[in-house]
């Protein structure tokens, strides 16, 4: 690992300025994607710049009832907390699914979100790789490619995201608030993460130096039935083959609020828009969600050796949107 | 601000607590706890094993919560309590409860795992104990402590692997300490 300079930031504005002022800069939240990283030579950053212990550990209930969660609360203490326990179970669920108690007590939200790719060539600095290295070729078309995307995949990369807990944002029409020297904006979750395109080497909608503070989750999705549900290869402690988190609601026998999003199946927590679309005002029937689920994944375009996620995403959705009619009492 | 004031510095004054002693080192800043740990400080229990997250041997207290020692920069935890296997048991001779447990169930064979899973079994029971769910607790209210079956046990502990397989006997050991 080469050396860098270390600094750590007192507040947002500071870390934004001390960003600016130093090239080759990274923000180091909880370190456990990014130390990884400059471990593997993936990452050769000049700067960190630490933004672990900015005051935005705090999660907030705003009076028009949706909760802002500050972008260094740490995966372990969003997923006890009350709100969002009660209110977003969806979100819990999708935390701990991910990693193990250790990883989550340190990874934090903003982290967790820009977390990069588990891709092994991208991992590996003596493969191509598009992401890490643009115009050196994608080592994972036609190699090992099991784990990869099956949707909005391009020539360039076939990468997947490997938040869990971003997958349950999605679903939940999320905000990612972001703050730079040219100011602070909001994004939905859906579109930060990019889908790879032509330009795989940016993950997400972030411009140099802009910082993450939050995360806000909409008062609509409060108190639904929501679930998250996720394949791997074992019980516990591996990343997603196939997953999804759903929030749905169902009034007077029809489904009129639906938030579908699956992971590990795209560069992006995928939104299954088509499939919602096809669930409003229907009656929550098996058939129905099996309809819905498969004109969404009929735009799969799966790879030499991944086809079994579509059957697999598609078991995963049809099993959580019944189980939530049924608790819905439909 | 603080860390370093001159932009291109490489290393910075970091104080560590260990097991109740302070100490204050120049830390170069690539250096991850598990190392400062092991190499300046001699405290050889926590274990490197994968070095990347993936196997637990490494675990330790940072302020009473678990975390992987190999993927922490010990620059960031400045001001911090760390808390080794070195640190469970008192001043005299007699092991910490759960040590104690391990040896009476036979909870390891080669023991390399060890010091991982005594330190992320205390931390684990803090968690529970403080109201955080896992992915297969069901039914407990937010804020109330979850009760441990083996299945609870499991779960939390997956972050530690053990390439012996003495699986059964830890969560026995473990068992055997809750209040
Ligand atoms: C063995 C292992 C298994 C894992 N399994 C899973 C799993 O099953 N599911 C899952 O979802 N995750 C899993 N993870 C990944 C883990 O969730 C992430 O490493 C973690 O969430 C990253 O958060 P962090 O705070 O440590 O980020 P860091 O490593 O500190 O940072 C990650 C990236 O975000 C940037 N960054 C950090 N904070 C900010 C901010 N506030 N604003 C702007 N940029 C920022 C950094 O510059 C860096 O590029 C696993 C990790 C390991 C090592
Ligand atoms: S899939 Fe993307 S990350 Fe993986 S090798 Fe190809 S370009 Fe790189
Ligand atoms: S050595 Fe830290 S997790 Fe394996
Ligand atoms: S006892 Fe040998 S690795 Fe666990």
């Amino acid at each position: 690992m080469k050396t860098f300079d270390y600094v750590r930031a007192a507040s947002p504005e500071e870390a934004a300025e001390l960003f600016a002022a130093r090239p080759g800069a990274r923000y180091l939240g909880g370190g456990t994607n990014l130390v990884d990283l400059m471990k593997l030579g993936v990452e050769q950053p000049d700067a960190l710049v630490d933004v672990s212990r900015l005051p935005l550990d705090e999660v907030e209930e705003l009076p028009d009832g949706s909760l802002r969660v500050g972008a260094t609360v740490r995966n372990s203490d969003l997923a006890a907390h009350p709100a969002v326990r009660e209110r977003y179970p969806v979100l819990s669920q999708a935390l701990l699914a991910g990693a193990s108690g250790q990883l989550r007590n340190a990874a934090t939200t903003g982290g967790n979100l820009l977390q990069r790719t588990r891709c092994p060539y991208f991992q590996d600095i003596s493969k191509p790789c598009n992401k890490r290295a643009p115009g050196s070729g994608c080592g994972a078309r036609e190699g090992v490619h099991r784990d990869h995307a099956v949707l909005g995949h391009s020539p360039h990369c076939i990468a997947t995201h490997p938040s869990d807990m971003a997958v349950a944002l999605a679903a939940l029409d999320a905000r990612v608030e972001l703050y730079g020297t040219e100011g602070a904006r909001s994004v939905p979750v859906a579109d930060f993460v990019r889908l790879p395109g032509e330009h795989p080497e940016r993950d997400t909608e972030i411009a140099p130096g802009e910082l993450v503070t939050g995360v806000l989750l909409p008062a609509a999705g409060a108190g639904l039935p929501s679930a998250y549900r996720k394949a791997r290869d074992r019980a516990s402690y591996a990343f997603a083959l196939a997953s999804v988190a759903v929030v749905l609601r169902v009034t007077d026998g029809v489904v009129d609020q639906a938030g579908i999003a699956f992971g590990a199946l795209a560069h992006r927590p995928w939104r299954a828009r088509r499939a919602e679309q096809a669930l409003l005002g229907a009656a929550p029937t098996q058939a129905a969600f099996e309809h819905a689920v498969d004109l969404e994944l009929s735009a799969a375009e799966p790879l030499r050796d991944n086809a079994y996620k579509v059957p697999l995403a598609r078991s995963l959705a049809v099993d959580v949107l019944t189980r939530l009619a049924r608790a819905a009492g439909a | 601000m603080s860390g370093s004031n001159d932009p291109g510095s490489t290393c910075s004054e970091t104080t560590l607590t260990v097991n109740g002693k302070p100490h204050t080192l120049l830390v170069d800043h690539r250096r991850v706890l598990l190392d400062v740990l092991r190499e300046d400080l001699e405290l050889w229990g926590a274990r490197k094993g994968c070095d990347h997250g993936q196997c637990g041997a490494c675990t330790v207290l940072v302020d009473g919560r678990r975390v992987n020692s190999c993927l922490l920069l010990a620059v960031a935890l400045d001001g911090s309590e760390v808390r080794t296997v070195e640190g469970l048991a008192g001043d005299g001779e007699d092991l910490h409860p759960l040590q104690q447990a391990f040896l009476d169930r036979d909870a390891f064979q080669c023991g390399y795992c060890t010091p991982g899973q005594l330190c992320s079994a205390l931390g684990m029971l803090d968690e529970a104990a403080a109201g955080h769910p896992s992915r297969v607790t069901t039914d407990v209210p937010a804020g109330r402590p979850v009760p441990l079956d083996r299945d609870e046990i499991r779960e939390r502990l997956s972050g530690n692997l053990c390439r012996c397989g003495a699986y059964p006997r830890i969560v026995d050991a473990v068992e055997d300490v809750i209040p």
